[in-house]
């Protein structure tokens, strides 16, 4: 955990959501209109209210459903399944091709969609040149490092050569580099 | 003078597009689903277009501060194919997102039986979605075309005031009126209408149930064609009132009826405070 974050759910049981109310309907219809019933209002443990039930619907899905929910889903859908991950149920029920996903959203240049894809779940399941290519698109992109749930712990020498030959080239262009990169210059 | 565009291809067009379009008061957008110019042939096509139009085309929206929608169907040219014909089937997922305002385009192009079916079908889906509904004229036979398409619309049930029928001209604009609909205009460079005649119709008919759109897409268009109508309108005496209806509150009240228009946020989608969000689109 870093410093300043509240404690993060670690279930949908913990979220404090209730989707019963969906119960029977179909999930490729309920999963994408579900902001217009239950709202997008913080619940103050991190998620939103639509995020939450999300999640939750998300436990309750199949493998092969959620990887259809992700295809099918528009930036706010796939944000939500990215986040979802760091759940133990949906890690559970997600299965292996949870990484697919992941790979998914970082071959995008969506900036909201890398940053979440770098949360808890890439900290465990991304491998390390997956990892180290992730990170150096979010230098590029704009990302601030201090959203990659990985970082520093996951960051090693090859990623601190590939941060330098960036940083090289942005000199050498006369153009600035990202602050946040410094502390991985250094030594 | 800020414009909300009702229907612009955005898809087929440059990022300097954005910004003229920024620079000159649009804030907002509707960008229909329809043709490409190449014909598509298989359903992997359109699944690939309806995700680039609620999720990569409104994230580049985004980066000029205006807001993007859209909406979603089989179009009519498409609908002959039997190869696309199943896009019917993938509609549902789509008609049920945020993003999308309306079903369309849907109307006729050819006024085929197979158009017929996939018209009929896709006004069954807008009851189903409680959407609006955004109807296509066909360019050849348009006043044929425009009755018969008013007769489908009346047969279907879906209310009249839930429905735009576009690319209207001096021939086609009196049956839509009397028939309850909204009318829509698209005003182009040398065909359709343009800023001038449009004038005169907003003239003859008023300012309420029209929407003045650029239409612009890949072929000659200009996306501030809903600009240079405003200042025809100035230049002929209407107030700018008048103009904000026309431009602004009247598309505003068509795709409000979907209960899905989102204009909170008309600003950049910042994802982090002091980022640049354009510099990733470039990378």
């Amino acid at each position: 955990m870093k410093p300043g974050e509240v404690q993060r759910p670690g279930t949908t049981a913990a979220l404090g959501v209730d989707v019963s109310a969906f119960a029977g309907r179909p999930l490729a219809e309920v999963f994408p209109a579900i902001t217009r019933t239950v709202g997008k209002g913080a619940l103050g443990n991190g998620w939103s209210a639509d995020e939450a039930a999300r999640a939750k619907l998300l436990a309750q899905a199949s493998a092969a459903e959620i990887a259809e929910l992700y295809r099918y889903g528009d930036t706010t859908e796939k944000l939500a399944i990215l986040k979802a991950l760091e759940l133990e149920d949906v890690e559970q029920a997600v299965g292996a091709q949870g990484t697919a996903l992941l790979e998914d959203a970082i071959r995008t240049n969506d900036q909201r969609l890398l940053a979440t894809a770098l949360g808890p779940y890439a900290t465990r399941h991304l491998n390390t040149e997956a990892f180290r290519q992730a990170v150096l698109k979010c230098v590029f992109a704009g990302v601030p490092l201090a959203a990659v749930h990985g970082l520093p712990a996951r960051a090693d020498d090859e990623l601190r050569r590939m941060m330098a030959d960036f940083a090289a080239e942005r000199r050498a262009a006369g153009r600035s580099v990202p602050l946040d990169l410094q502390p991985y210059l250094e030594g | 003078m800020r414009i909300f565009d009702p229907h612009i291809h955005m898809t087929s067009r440059t990022t300097d597009d954005y910004a003229a379009m920024a620079a000159h008061g649009v804030r907002a957008l509707v960008e229909p689903a329809f043709w490409l110019g190449q014909p598509r042939t298989s359903v992997g096509s359109f699944v690939d277009y309806f995700d680039a139009l609620i999720g990569w085309e409104p994230f580049r929206a985004s980066q000029f501060g205006i807001r993007h929608h859209c909406t979603i169907a089989l179009n009519p040219k498409e609908a002959n194919d039997p190869r696309c014909r199943e896009v019917l089937d993938v509609l549902p997922r789509y008609l049920a997102k945020d993003g999308v305002v309306a079903v369309g385009e849907v109307g006729y192009d050819s006024m085929t039986p197979e158009e017929d079916e996939v018209f009929a079908a896709q006004l069954e889906l807008a009851k189903r979605f409680e959407l609006p509904v955004l109807v296509h004229t066909p360019h050849r036979d348009k006043a044929a075309g425009t009755t018969r398409t008013l007769d489908v619309v009346r047969e279907s049930g879906v209310p009249a005031e839930l429905v735009v029928v576009d690319h209207l001209n001096e021939v086609t604009v009196k049956e839509v009126a009397d028939s309850g609909c909204w009318m829509g205009f698209s005003i182009y460079p040398d065909t359709k209408m343009d800023p001038d005649r449009m004038v005169v119709i907003l003239q003859q008919f008023g300012t309420e149930r029209i929407l003045v759109n650029s239409a612009a897409d890949w072929g000659t268009s200009d996306p501030l064609r809903t600009y240079a109508t405003g200042q025809a309108m100035l230049a002929a005496g209407f107030t700018e009132d008048d103009v904000d209806q026309v431009l602004w509150r009247n598309p505003v009240a068509f795709y409000g009826q979907s209960g899905r228009l989102d204009l909170s946020d008309a600003a950049a989608e910042d994802t982090f405070a002091g980022n640049s969000i354009l510099r990733g689109a470039r990378s």
